[in-house]
């Protein structure tokens, strides 16, 4: 009721705000609409190839072992599905429409500048005893503009998938899958309580493992949806067990309750780092951030469209979104601060180095993703909520970008290769090489999000990281992180480092997305001579959505101007977010706004720029794709290539600390001692069965007859007369009134 | 009259016990069943006393239940007598699997 | 007339009837014959009638009197007359000696246990004033008190017993139905 009344007075109640459940229902609209469709499983062949038969698209060899064992291979049959025409439409229609609706509250909201949150409770959800958790939605600056991305880039994405997917057979299913998603990610972005946001942040978690596993006739891609969710339970434990804490220390679950008694814990006490820990926990699962970034790479088994929208532009961003989120618990906790920036730090390096060696083209994209996540944690781990809320953004443009470009760029091989009957690997860059020529609109906006991710002055990457990595490096004197220690090290020297550790990452970035375009869009093409005639770009249901993303790319640093480069409004983004980020950013550097002086902020710009540049001209210097040679050629790697090109063996290294005893411990221990061992030892005592081969020809002396008793005396129970059933009811009630008396 | 009208349901409830321990004939069972039905229903009266007419409401719906009950249970009896020509249940174990 | 305007009337007569329902039940149960029974339990439910009027329940007991005695057990009776099972081997369905005992033994333990459980301490948070209900049917009738709850509160439990009845009918009806091959044969 209190709720209620809060929400009656606010200023964007009766606006169009209040028609926010709106927004994710939609989505779940068309899931249920595709799902009826998908039910259907009638298909008839696609116009694109009326003769071939499935067979000859999944013949065996179309795929081969790579690397880890997984790969996103997107070979499928050209059999489309009966109700595709349809599919098309509710599919992207409903994002259309959800987008719409956001804009809408979005203008709203902007001309209502209401500072306090907007909650639209529905209905009490769990009212147990002190816990009251109502289904409710909160409208904020944050929220809103979480919605925007995921409804702007989900609307782009979508719509590139109609010209993607359509000729599979499972394409409602797909869309079923895609809609189901963004439902769940706007109940995880708009939910005003943290269980609401568990729902969301599982239900994510569940369309990943689905849409991962989407050609699920490939064991391999089965198997790497079953990591991506295993893995994600670890980090689930560790939000389950911080909401756990919350109630018992806060006695409060949704947002604004927390928010308004976090105050009375003890400030970087043990409870609030705890609960801080455990939120990253279930961040580094969700976000792919060391140690629990293993299934990402893995992930890009699925559609190509998936990883873009899923493994790049939101649900990998969701861990950023929770610590922005929880921004005022985290600014209680400068140790557990100081832990994400080092975790975010180490994971950006340490993902782009192995970028640097990887052939699969979206292989190369995941790890820079990874490395990317980094940055962001960087970014929200040092306070800066604004800047690493804004690099999520900028990166769901030009990641979404990359992506989608790659799907461009997979599509043409594919349809090339299936024209003349290759059985290659469509997203080795190995094979590619010299597309410029045939994918002249894919290669110039790829460039663009190629400089945009390099950190190349003016497009959206440069903004955003040069925003991170200043705050970073003027966050290592004065603030509380500074004052606070991890591990006896004093955090400014934690900040340093990982200024330094980003500086790093940032140039083997320029490096490792230089060497990609260089191997997939210059030098010679080696596809193949047939193949090469066949090379043409997307149609423009694809290309469409590319541009948008392209235009974004270039100018989506205006969101947020840096005071140094007064090009148009300044921190725009910064200001929108101020009401829910800015009390905590100030609490970090101990209520003094941070002025760098001009000249130290032009030296850090000089520098990461002068690191830019300096990667993208070295790969282009020392890469000679002219040299490079196809797959099926191709020297193995040695030395520390070799280690770079296995990702460091830490799967393997996973593998034989945790899998194998795991395997070992159930085979030896549980099955051969214990089930074996045990308890049929004990059951052999008893029982003489004919085909025992453990013990033949042996007899035991009490062969059967104890279960035999037992069955005996059980069948006497069950005489069928009602009389005896009476009596057995009534001594147990006398039974159960007797422990009533004699308590 | 709280306390004594539940001692006078408790006494009647037992006698209910009683007749459907130690009789065989089927009807008369079921009248047993129907006095327990009946000692219960006292219980709530008593308490709507003092607890609010909600008791009251309750053995309202207890006598409905009762009702068709009854029907359904002659139902099965007659059925039962038609099947087997005795309602003698030391006779009939069709519970039996 | 209601128990706090004659209030001796009233506990006098509990107690009475009260007695009769107990004696009546006891002939019930010892009966061999059971339209004997029967008739020894129309009697308890004639006296828990008046109980209920005691209690201030007047339109239960009503209603006790018209559906229990009125009606169910004019259909026991029917049923009793119609399956006519007023001859020998039927009559001696009691068992035996043993039985009855172990029965009576079991019965007293249980009665001991009741008497013991219902001497728990009762709620009082929710105890009303005394002769709430009482004031109550003085002052709107025997109806009224309990008529309001019943249409309001828990009106969808009382539409729910409509269905419960329809049933209840149409079970009765399939199963006392003859069956038609057994008929032909």
């Amino acid at each position: 009721m209190m709720l209620l009344q809060e929400a009656g007075a606010h200023p964007l109640s009766g606006t169009v705000a209040s028609y926010v459940w709106l927004l994710p229902l939609l989505p779940l609209l068309g899931f249920v609409l595709n799902g009826l469709l998908s039910l259907v499983a009638a298909v008839r062949l696609g116009p694109v190839d009326p003769g071939a038969s499935h067979a000859d698209a999944r013949a065996p060899g179309a795929h081969d072992a790579n690397g880890g064992g997984v790969h996103g291979d997107d070979h499928h049959p050209v059999a489309r599905h009966r109700y595709a025409a349809l599919t098309s439409l509710i599919g992207p229609g409903m994002l259309v429409l959800s987008f719409l609706l956001a804009t809408a509250i979005f203008l709203a909201m902007r001309a209502a500048g209401a500072h306090e949150p907007f909650v639209q409770r529905y209905f009490s959800w769990m009212p147990v005893g002190d816990l009251q958790i109502d289904a409710a939605f909160q409208l904020d600056q944050l929220s809103i503009l979480m919605v925007m991305i995921i409804t702007g880039v989900g609307t782009l994405i979508h719509i590139f998938s109609v010209g993607y997917m359509v000729d599979d057979p499972g394409y409602p299913r797909y869309f079923a899958y895609l809609n189901l998603f963004v439902f769940f990610m706007l109940v995880l972005v708009l939910g005003a309580s943290y269980p609401l946001m568990f729902v969301g942040w599982e239900g994510v978690g569940l369309c990943s493992y689905l849409l991962i596993g989407f050609w699920f006739s490939e064991k391999a891609n089965a198997d790497a949806g079953k990591k991506a969710f295993i893995v994600n339970r670890i980090g689930d434990f560790g939000f389950l067990i911080a909401m756990f804490m919350l109630f018992a220390n806060v006695g409060k679950l949704d947002f604004i309750g927390v928010n308004a008694a976090a105050a009375s814990l003890p400030f970087a006490g043990v409870v609030v780092t705890t609960i801080c820990l455990f939120l990253f926990l279930g961040c580094a699962g969700k976000s792919a951030q060391i140690p629990l970034y293993v299934w990402l790479p893995d992930a890009m088994a699925g559609p190509t469209p998936v990883s873009a929208l899923i493994h790049a532009a939101t649900m990998v961003a969701a861990g950023v979104y929770l610590i922005a989120r929880s921004n005022v618990l985290f600014a209680m906790a400068p140790t557990a601060g100081l832990v994400v920036v080092l975790v975010g730090a180490v994971t950006a390096i340490f993902a782009a180095s192995i970028g640097l060696k990887q052939w699969d083209i979206k292989k190369v994209l995941a790890y820079s993703t990874v490395s990317q996540l980094g940055y962001m944690f960087m970014g929200v781990g040092t306070g800066a909520y604004a800047a690493g809320v804004f690099h999520l953004m900028t990166h769901a443009f030009f990641k979404a970008l990359l992506f989608l470009g790659s799907g461009s760029v997979i599509y043409a091989m594919h349809a090339a290769y299936h024209h003349t009957g290759n059985h290659d690997d469509a997203q080795d860059m190995r094979n590619m090489g010299g597309l410029k020529a045939f994918l002249p609109i894919t290669w110039v906006l790829m460039w663009i999000a190629t400089l945009a991710i390099s950190g190349i002055p003016p497009f959206a990457g440069f903004f955003s990281k040069d925003a991170i990595l200043g705050a970073v490096h003027s966050h290592h004197e004065g603030s509380t992180l500074d004052s606070a220690t991890l591990l006896g090290i004093p955090g400014g020297a934690i900040l340093m480092l990982s200024y330094v550790l980003g500086l790093a990452a940032a140039f083997m970035t320029a490096v490792y997305m230089t060497r990609m375009m260089l191997y997939t869009f210059h030098g010679p093409n080696r596809s193949g001579e047939k193949e090469r005639e066949h090379l043409r770009e997307a149609p423009w249901s694809m290309t469409g959505p590319l541009v948008v993303l392209g235009a974004l790319s270039a100018f989506g640093g205006w969101f947020n101007l840096p005071a140094l480069l007064p090009l148009g409004p300044i921190g725009a983004l910064d200001r929108w977010l101020d009401p829910v980020v800015g009390e905590s950013t100030l609490r970090i550097t101990n209520g003094v706004a941070v002025e760098t002086p001009a000249s130290t902020e032009w030296l850090l710009v000089g520098i990461a720029v002068a690191i830019a540049a300096a990667g993208i001209a070295l790969a282009f210097a020392r890469l000679k794709p002219a040299s490079l040679v196809p797959k099926k050629d191709a020297p193995a790697e040695h030395g520390f290539e070799r280690v770079l090109a296995n990702k460091y063996f830490v799967d393997e290294a996973y593998d034989a600390v945790i899998v194998e005893p795991v395997l070992a411990t159930s085979r030896g221990l549980l099955w051969r001692g214990l089930d074996v061992g045990i308890i049929d030892g004990i059951t052999r005592l008893f029982i003489q069965s004919k085909d025992d081969d453990s013990a033949p020809g042996t007899t035991v002396p009490m062969g059967g007859l104890l279960p035999r008793a037992i069955g005996w005396m059980g069948s006497q129970l069950q005489s069928g007369l009602v009389g005896t059933y009476a009596w057995v009811l009534v001594v147990g009630v006398l039974f159960v009134l007797g422990a009533f008396t004699f308590r | 009259m709280l306390a004594e009208s539940l001692f006078f349901s408790a006494v009647l409830f037992t006698i209910g016990v009683v007749g459907v321990l130690t009789r065989r004939n089927a009807i008369i069972i079921f009248m047993c069943v129907e006095l327990m039905l009946n000692a219960v229903n006292l219980t709530f009266i008593a308490f709507a006393q003092v607890y609010g007419v909600a008791g009251q409401i309750f053995v309202f719906f207890v006598m409905t239940v009762a009702a068709a009950e009854a029907a359904v249970g002659l139902a099965i009896i007659i059925a039962l007598f038609r099947h087997r020509q005795t309602v003698n249940l030391s006779n009939i174990n069709l519970l039996k699997g | 007339m209601t128990h706090n305007e004659l209030p001796l009337f009233y506990v006098f007569n509990f107690y009475l009837f009260g007695l009769v329902a107990i004696v009546s039940a006891l002939a019930f149960v010892t009966r061999r014959s059971p339209v004997a029974a029967a008739m020894w339990l129309v009697s308890v439910m004639f006296s828990l009638a008046a109980m209920y009027v005691m209690l201030d329940a007047q339109f239960i007991g009503t209603m006790q009197v018209l559906v229990y005695a009125g009606a169910i057990m004019v259909v026991f009776l029917f049923v009793i007359m119609l399956l006519n099972l007023g001859h020998a081997s039927e009559l001696a369905d009691a068992r035996g000696l043993w039985w009855k005992l172990a029965g009576g033994g079991a019965s007293l333990a249980l009665l001991a246990q009741i008497f013991a459980v219902t001497r728990a301490k009762l709620p009082e948070a929710f105890l009303l004033p005394e002769n709430t209900i009482a004031n109550q049917v003085t002052r709107d009738g025997a109806i009224a008190p309990l008529a309001g709850p019943l249409f309001h509160e828990y009106l969808l439990a009382f539409e729910v017993t409509s269905v419960l009845l329809l049933a209840a009918v149409v079970g009765a009806v399939v199963l006392g139905k003859r069956k038609e091959r057994a008929h032909a044969r």
